[in-house]
């Protein structure tokens, strides 16, 4: 383990006073002069053309300004949405916005507004589509095949089988499909074959900050403040939605009350207040209610599916055979199917797999990725099934996924060129290893059946593997005459840190006190360089890389200018604390202030009049206005990588499962990471412990109820959908985590991310320990909740059959 | 009309210091006015603009209905009073816990911090077609889409239904019910008191309204006699949150046992039916018996006589099975 100064260290990171006192500001807090508020017209039904809009009541209602439709808008190319519509495809899709002085006005001018929709054919249920005769979604097609829209229908199939729920017909016509090795030699071979049908439900993100926008133009330039989880991908995504260009558009996101992958780039209306403010003169907000959060806020696809796993008798998985039917929503194309089983691939390590599959269009709310997108699905649905596997080959669970681990670079994923491609470190069975002894697994297990009056106890353990880095991004920092170090960030401030965390690497490099450093980020105009998403745990590994290139260079430029300055060559020189000194004789140096200065007066690579020829435009473009400010570290990212950047967790849940009532009591939940290097120990304790939680929403009650005779949702409140409270959570005790903390060897700091990889472990453990405490309690779909329960205790038909969608 | 949600519309707003003054204005008013107590039914209404009075009467800076009372013939709660203070007051702890309990498992602190008791019993149903503007019976409309092949009713009623098959959504109300308390109504021409039991209107008798309470009618007070205080209650509400949540099935019950024999006993059940329940054939059975899990088992089995479970809540004909067991064994299993 290295000797770092400031990695693997708690600090206080920059923004944490400013969001517990309220002074910082998100995109609802802040004011234009003359300010107006947009409301939306929303779609009432799941799918419709409209026949006619008449405004002209609502136009006469003093203090309304501007109306936009979706003819306002810069076209779109099927099957992508606009962010408003003439053909709505699901319930709460926005149709038009007015402006008005203010929101009562806004909304009272939306009832005065006639509007005549035409009905159209609808699914909420991607089975129901693939039905000979029965709806698609859109008018032209049901599913998407590469890039184009088609229809897919099963002819031949066995309807009856599917609608009671036994099995899915693994050779129905799909979109997408691969294999790797001999899957049916893999399942022949097999001591046990478990052949499942499982359901995973679809859920919305309900970020605490809804999707809200405000914006108004100046000097030709839009300035959009808008709720984002990046920075610089979102600025050309948001110029491209209002139709400018990048450089005409100044974008303000500081802070974001949570996205979970729902505002990766904004969001697609983020363009509806800066059109309407430019149709109006005038700056417009545009806040977004909760409730058109639940429509128009995104989701992670549902998936129904078939898995036919093949066991050796000492738990080793032969083959696995993989059919999915993915729940798509109206817009776009998700592939989470794939990822989850690119995901499963990494996993179990099968010696043999295969997915065939099809993303299906329905008229819900758009889907798009949600924290492990697919993985959390795949560990959801299998976890409890390979804990299935153990007890029917009389093996401990825990051995199983051992047995089965990945080590090292393994391989993972679908193949590419007939090639399947690798992960870059995988210390599974060490992290594994880790938790088992720390958080006394044996000891757990013992409690497993143990019966308190009508209470029953049960443990499971599963293991959660995600993306956790990317590569190739360019860091951008100046060291000025006031001594301190300017450390630029591209990307956003979504609440992980990341932000903050990742520019510690700079100063890392530059074995500087983090005092010393000043963050600048969330803000267009301050010259951020180019930089990854804010999203697929991408930030933790992609920025330390690039926040320590850029601090190498300019460790290096430190050594060029003190030599210049001070005799001797640049390799007689350290860095450290604020100063570049001669080995040996501290006396002999620069600190930061007199070295930026020296930097200024060469110019020049030193102060960013000469830039590196590889790094990106946008970070071009941000040194340059920066150059001559101090002394310029920048650079691209080039350090070498070593495939797919994952992360895992394991973790362990303890329940009690009331047999009388239904109620399941989450008593505990422990985990066990690898995740290469510590950063900052509580951003990852928050990490772990946040997306256990939102892992046991999926697992314990967070869902949708459709009417499927109308194609409409019942569950739009917080109190019918039913994310976890508090309360929900293990409280008596802190719940624990342990990391086994070894460097990925692809990362300068050894880092990796890891918001993605705590979901799963946090729904797969939960899953496995009801399923344990009821003995044969494989539900096959998510989430569990107490009428599940007590239907299964009191052998009652289920009330909705395993594979229904939205029930 | 277009439609639009989550934006309260504009409303007069009237805030009166005492009794009389709020009676004058419901009376003033009339069909078009709104009682504003804690405001946690009141403004998902208004917010959705389903319910739009043009009249809202708020009952906050009425001091009077916020008092609660220890009188010599029992405890006279005030119906603004916060159900926080209904928990934690000294005497509801001491000699009814009975409702301390049940008012201590509504929705979350936060809630409970603003919610009265009176705006939980007056609360109307949480059936989500209703609640989202569904043009159903209760609304004025001649369907129950909660009630047709492809409704969604998992959290509807398996008992009592008539049209209509929303349930009563309080927990303090079967609390009430089994504490025999009395409530007093006043209006403009005067004042008069009904059971518990009888406070609560089920669809059979008016498909529009979850109580007895009419246009110009305030709940102001709820009196608990001595009868029942210190007997041996049980109080045990289900659901799929820890907090924030609305019952499934929830159970109240009190009882006067003396030398393992049920003296008098009260049951009542909320979630299953229109109204909460009392259950007058699981009181009979064991009213005068020897205490035991038969017994118990017995009461349990009697509650789901002649329940009607929809397509997606069998399991709760289980539930207020066992819920009534454990009430009247005292315990779980």
């Amino acid at each position: 383990m290295a000797d770092y100064k400031l990695i693997g260290k708690n600090y206080t990171p920059q923004d944490l006073v400013a969001k517990v006192t309220g002074r910082a500001k998100y995109a609802e807090d802040f004011r234009a002069e003359g300010m107006l508020f947009a409301k939306l017209l929303s779609s009432p039904m799941p799918h419709a053309r409209i026949r006619s809009i008449d405004t002209s009541v609502a136009e006469a209602i003093p203090g309304v300004e501007a109306i936009l439709t979706a003819d306002d808008l810069p076209p779109v190319e099927a099957p992508n949405e606009a962010g408003l519509t003439n053909e709505p495809m699901y319930e709460g899709e926005p149709i038009l916005a007015v402006a008005a002085v203010d929101e009562a006005t806004a909304a009272d001018a939306i009832e005065a507004i006639q509007i005549d929709f035409e009905p159209l054919p609808f699914s909420v249920d991607p089975l129901e589509s693939l039905r000979p005769g029965g709806p698609n979604a859109r008018l032209d097609g049901n599913t998407i095949s590469g890039r184009e829209i088609t229809t897919i229908k099963w002819d031949n199939v066995d309807w009856d089988a599917i609608d009671r729920g036994e099995a899915l017909p693994t050779d129905a016509p799909v979109t997408d499909e691969w294999e790797l090795g001999n899957v049916e030699a893999g399942l022949d071979e097999a001591d046990l074959v478990l052949d499942e049908t499982l359901f995973h439900q679809s859920m919305g993100h309900q970020p605490l900050e809804t999707r809200t926008s405000m914006a108004y133009w100046q000097n030709g330039k839009c300035h959009l403040y808008t709720s984002t989880q990046s920075t610089a991908r979102t600025h050309g995504a948001a110029a491209r939605g209002i139709g400018i260009a990048p450089e005409d558009l100044v974008l303000v996101s500081e802070y974001c009350g949570g996205g979970f992958g729902s505002k990766i780039a904004g969001s697609v209306q983020m363009r509806i207040p800066a059109l309407l403010s430019q149709k109006a003169g005038k700056p417009v907000m545009m806040r977004i209610t909760r409730q058109e959060e639940h429509a128009i806020g995104r989701a992670r696809p549902g998936l129904q599916g078939r898995v036919k796993i093949g066991f050796r008798s000492d738990g080793r998985i032969t083959a696995m055979d993989f059919f999915f039917v993915q729940d798509g929503g109206p817009y776009g194309r998700s592939t989470d199917f794939m990822n989850a089983v690119d995901q499963a691939s990494l996993m179990y390590q099968p010696l043999s797999h295969r997915l065939r599959g099809i993303s299906m269009y329905t008229n819900t709310p758009p889907r798009s990725a949600q924290r492990a997108p697919g993985g959390l699905q795949i560990v959801s649905m299998l976890a409890p099934v390979m804990q299935k596997a153990a007890k029917q080959l009389g093996l401990d669970p825990l051995e199983v996924i051992r047995i089965n681990a990945p080590e090292g670079q393994a391989k993972m994923g679908r193949p590419q060129d007939g090639v399947q491609g690798h992960c870059s470190s995988a210390f599974v069975k060490e992290a594994l290893d880790k938790g088992a002894e720390v958080f006394d697994w044996q000891a757990m297990r013992a409690k497993s059946g143990q019966r308190n009056g009508s209470k029953i106890t049960g443990v499971g353990v599963a293991l959660s593997s995600f993306n956790a880095g990317a590569a190739g991004m360019d860091g951008l920092l100046t060291i000025r005459p006031d001594g301190k170090v300017y450390i630029q960030q591209g990307i956003g401030n979504l609440g992980t840190e990341s932000v903050f965390d990742t520019a510690r690497g700079a100063m890392e490099a530059l074995k500087t006190d983090w005092e010393q450093a000043e963050v600048v980020w969330g803000n267009t105009s301050k010259h951020l360089p180019w930089s990854s998403v804010q999203a697929g745990s991408m930030t933790t590994h992609a920025h330390t890389r690039a926040n320590y290139a850029a601090g190498e260079d300019a460790v290096r430029k430190l050594r060029e200018v003190a030599a210049r300055a001070l005799g001797g060559s640049p390799g007689d020189y350290d860095v450290e604390n604020g100063w570049v000194f001669r080995r040996g004789n501290r006396s002999s140096g620069l600190s930061f202030a007199q070295a930026a200065q020296q930097a200024i007066e060469l110019g020049g690579k030193y102060d960013g009049h000469e830039l590196p020829e590889d790094i990106n435009s946008m970070t071009v473009n941000s040194a340059t206005a920066l150059a001559g400010l101090g002394l310029m570290g920048v650079a691209k990212d080039n350090y070498q990588t070593g495939g797919r950047v994952i992360s895992h967790c394991i973790g362990f849940a303890e329940v009690e499962v009331d047999v009388e009532t239904g109620a399941i009591r989450l008593a505990d939940y422990r985990v066990s990471t690898d995740c290469g290097t510590i950063l900052n120990p509580r951003g990852l304790e928050g990490q772990l412990h946040g997306g256990g939680i939102q892992g046991f929403s999926a697992a314990l009650g967070q869902k949708w109820i459709y009417d499927r005779r109308w194609g409409l949702q019942v569950t739009k409140r917080f109190y019918s959908n039913r994310p976890p409270t508090l309360l929900d959570v293990p409280h008596t005790d802190s719940m624990q985590w342990v990391a086994h903390n070894e460097a990925d060897p692809f990362n300068p700091l050894g880092a990796k991310g890891i918001g993605e990889a705590a979901e799963g472990a946090g729904s797969g453990a939960v899953l496995c320990a009801i399923a344990d405490a009821i003995g044969d309690g494989y539900f096959n779909r998510t989430p569990v909740m107490s009428d599940m329960i007590l239907a299964k205790v009191e052998n009652l038909p289920a009330a909705v059959g395993t594979l229904t969608a939205h029930a | 009309m277009a439609v639009i949600r989550d934006m309260m519309p504009a409303f007069d707003l009237f805030q009166p210091t005492t009794t009389d003054e709020a009676l004058g204005l419901l009376s003033e008013h009339g069909e078009s006015a709104w009682v504003l107590a804690g405001g946690l039914d009141t403004y998902d209404w208004f917010k959705d603009r389903v319910k739009r009075p043009t009249a809202v009467v708020d009952l906050g800076g009425v001091e009077e209905l916020h008092e609660i009372r220890s009188l010599p013939e029992g405890l006279a709660i005030g119906a603004m009073a916060k159900l926080t203070e209904v928990v934690r007051h000294p005497e509801v702890k001491q000699s009814y816990q009975l409702l301390s309990d049940a008012a201590a498992l509504v929705a979350s602190p936060q809630i409970r911090n603003q919610g009265t008791l009176g705006g939980n019993l007056g609360q109307d149903t949480r059936c989500w077609y209703y609640r989202d503007g569904w043009n159903c019976y209760r609304a004025g409309g001649n369907i129950c889409y909660a009630d047709t092949p492809t409704a969604m009713n998992r959290e509807h009623c398996i008992l009592g239904a008539s049209r209509c098959v929303a349930v009563n959504p309080s927990d303090t109300a079967p609390a009430l019910i089994a504490l025999d308390a009395q409530f007093e109504i006043r209006n403009g021409s005067g004042t008069r008191t009904v059971s518990a039991e009888e406070f609560f209107v089920g669809p059979a008798v008016d498909i529009e309204r979850m109580t007895v309470l009419e246009a110009g009618d305030l709940l102001t007070t709820i009196q608990l006699s001595p009868k029942w205080a210190g007997a041996r209650f049980y109080f045990e509400k289900s659901r799929d949150r820890a907090v924030w949540d609305f019952a499934l099935a929830s159970v109240a019950s009190a009882a006067v046992v003396t030398n393992g024999v049920v003296e008098d006993i009260r049951i009542a059940v909320n979630g299953v039916a229109p109204t909460p329940l009392r259950l007058r054939a699981a009181e009979d059975l064991v009213r005068g018996q020897s205490m035991n899990n038969d017994l118990a088992k017995r009461a349990g089995e009697a509650a789901v006589e002649g329940v009607r479970p929809l397509a997606h809540n069998g399991y709760k004909v289980a539930l207020l099975r066992n819920l009534v067991t454990r009430s009247v064994r005292g315990g779980e299993a």
